[in-house]
């Protein structure tokens, strides 16, 4: 077994979380994001497809998903970036037995909104949303989902079924977002009892129809706090923009070299401004050209200009997938993405140049970012602003806070 | 001799360091063996069945030298004394 490093974090330093297939790292820079210190492996031999950072009430918990094809798929947190582990000794993702299902994988573990700081979400294989309402003590599926009558005809993508985005309206408490390969995007507006296909002008390139009410293989959507009406889509096969909080979609493929990829992100300050990586094609599902480019647009998708300053432009044959390319909220801000080589690249200027943080790693299914002292952020919503002067004061509050115990039955370990 | 069912290292961190336990009664079955190992460790569940209360897919799970799976499952038969053997399957290549 690789020996296990740690690092340690201060208000005002930068984390990246890497959730890899073979267990899960965190790398941490001061504000400069320049020298990066590699803490981990923890979880060592398990894929983690899923992490978050939660620091609302002044915590600094990680959260991840451990999954192992012999014993399941558990939920794991760390309140020192990994020195201690809790694993709980009752798995707290489960589905219940009239359901039939069984967990396979949890692809996505997101924080509910600021005014329910102890709310947290899991998207999981087979689709299902899965909601804590006490820190992450119990989950329960959120049943207007798991019963949907469209449930029996959404089919696996080629990851499997997953329900990999959660979005919860900053602004309105009843309504979110989901998006589920292959099934497509769904919302709902009456806190998750009922939940209606949102996938007007989407197109499903592999059905006989192609623009069916879902069936859609979304492979990530992004929204911005600051116009949470406003989403943008990565789809297999189209990238998307709807104003109208995904009633209808309408194409922004706009001088991309393919409008096929997996990842995307939204600035933290700036809700115009969207970060993806093309890839080409469905088949071949690299960068294309051999050139590693991230494109960003300033003009919501308008236009799309190409950002390769310390990419390689050569031989780079990369994939990076769905979670795999996330934002810091300093400013300027981070930008970070991980490849499926085992590569994790990072820009400390909003993506005018990049450096390669780290190679060698396993290949890498997750990426997140937190301005550690910064609030709440684990995923690519977070509002930006002068939080840089925020964490300061948050820091001090947080290191008066007492320890918390993260769950009731549990198994904690140094490790 | 009372019926003992041995698990794998990677497990014993969840039975306070045992690898082999053994068990209380007289079960009948493997499930109901299986029982009588939850009410002990209640952490080895979890990572033995999934939540439906099936095996899960990459474990494999002996009664003796009989794998349940090409006899009676979970509703095999234990004799008395016999050893049950939880093992992780090999599952590749």
């Amino acid at each position: 077994m690789p020996s296990v490093h740690h690092v340690s974090a201060k208000s005002g330093d930068v984390i990246v979380l890497v959730g890899t297939m073979k267990g899960a790292f965190v790398l941490r820079a001061n504000g400069a994001r320049k020298k990066w210190d590699v803490g981990g492996p923890y979880s060592i031999g398990s894929p983690v497809y899923a992490m978050a950072f939660d620091q609302r009430q002044g915590r600094r918990r990680m959260w991840w998903a451990q999954q192992s094809f012999r014993w399941g798929t558990v939920l794991c947190s760390s309140d020192d970036y990994g020195k201690t582990i809790t694993e709980p000794e009752t798995y707290s993702v489960k589905f219940p037995a009239e359901s039939k299902l069984a967990l396979k994988n949890i692809w996505q573990i997101a924080l509910g909104r600021a005014d329910a700081p102890d709310t947290l979400y899991c998207g999981v294989e087979p689709a299902a949303l899965f909601e804590s309402k006490d820190a992450g003590k119990s989950w329960a599926p959120v049943k207007g989902l798991l019963d949907h009558p469209h449930r029996d005809r959404w089919v696996p993508g080629g990851g499997g079924m997953c329900l990999h985005t959660i979005l919860p309206d900053p602004a309105d408490p009843k309504r979110m977002t989901i998006a589920i390969s292959t099934a497509g995007t769904y919302r709902t507006d009456d806190g998750g009892a009922t939940w209606q296909a949102r996938n007007q002008g989407v197109r499903a390139e592999f059905l006989p129809e192609k623009y069916p009410e879902f069936g859609q293989c979304v492979h990530k959507i992004v929204q911005h706090p600051a116009k949470p009406e406003r989403l943008f889509l990565q789809n297999h096969w189209g990238l998307y923009r709807s104003d109208d909080s995904g009633n209808s979609w309408k194409d922004i493929a706009n001088g991309v070299p393919s409008d096929f990829g997996f990842c995307m992100v939204v600035h933290p300050h700036d809700p115009d401004t969207v970060y993806i990586v093309p890839i080409e094609s469905d088949e071949y599902r690299c960068t294309p050209e051999g050139k590693l480019r991230v494109y960003r647009t300033r003009n919501a998708g308008k236009s799309w200009e190409p950002l390769t300053r310390g990419l390689p432009q050569k031989n780079a044959m990369e994939t990076i997938l769905r979670d795999s390319l996330a934002a810091d909220t300093c400013d300027p801000a981070g930008i970070y993405f991980g490849t499926r080589s085992g590569k994790v690249y990072g820009s400390n200027d909003e993506g005018r140049s990049w450096q390669a943080i780290i190679e060698g790693l396993p290949p890498v299914v997750c990426v997140r970012a937190a301005l550690v002292g910064a609030g709440a952020i684990s995923s690519p919503r977070r509002r930006g602003g002068a939080e840089k002067k925020k964490a300061g004061r948050k820091s001090s509050a947080a290191r008066r806070a007492p320890k918390r115990k993260a769950h009731g039955r549990a198994r904690t370990a140094k490790r | 001799m009372p019926v003992s069912i041995r698990i794998p290292t990677y497990l014993a961190s969840f039975s306070g360091g045992q690898s082999a336990i053994a068990l209380e009664g007289s079960p009948d079955t493997v499930r109901e063996a299986l029982d009588s190992l939850w009410r002990v460790h209640p952490a080895l569940k979890d990572r033995i069945l999934d939540e439906q209360g099936e095996v899960r897919q990459h474990i494999n799970i002996f009664v003796g030298e009989e794998a349940i799976r090409f006899a009676d499952g979970l509703a095999t038969a234990v004799p008395s004394s016999a050893e049950i053997l939880i093992v992780p399957a090999v599952s590749g290549g």
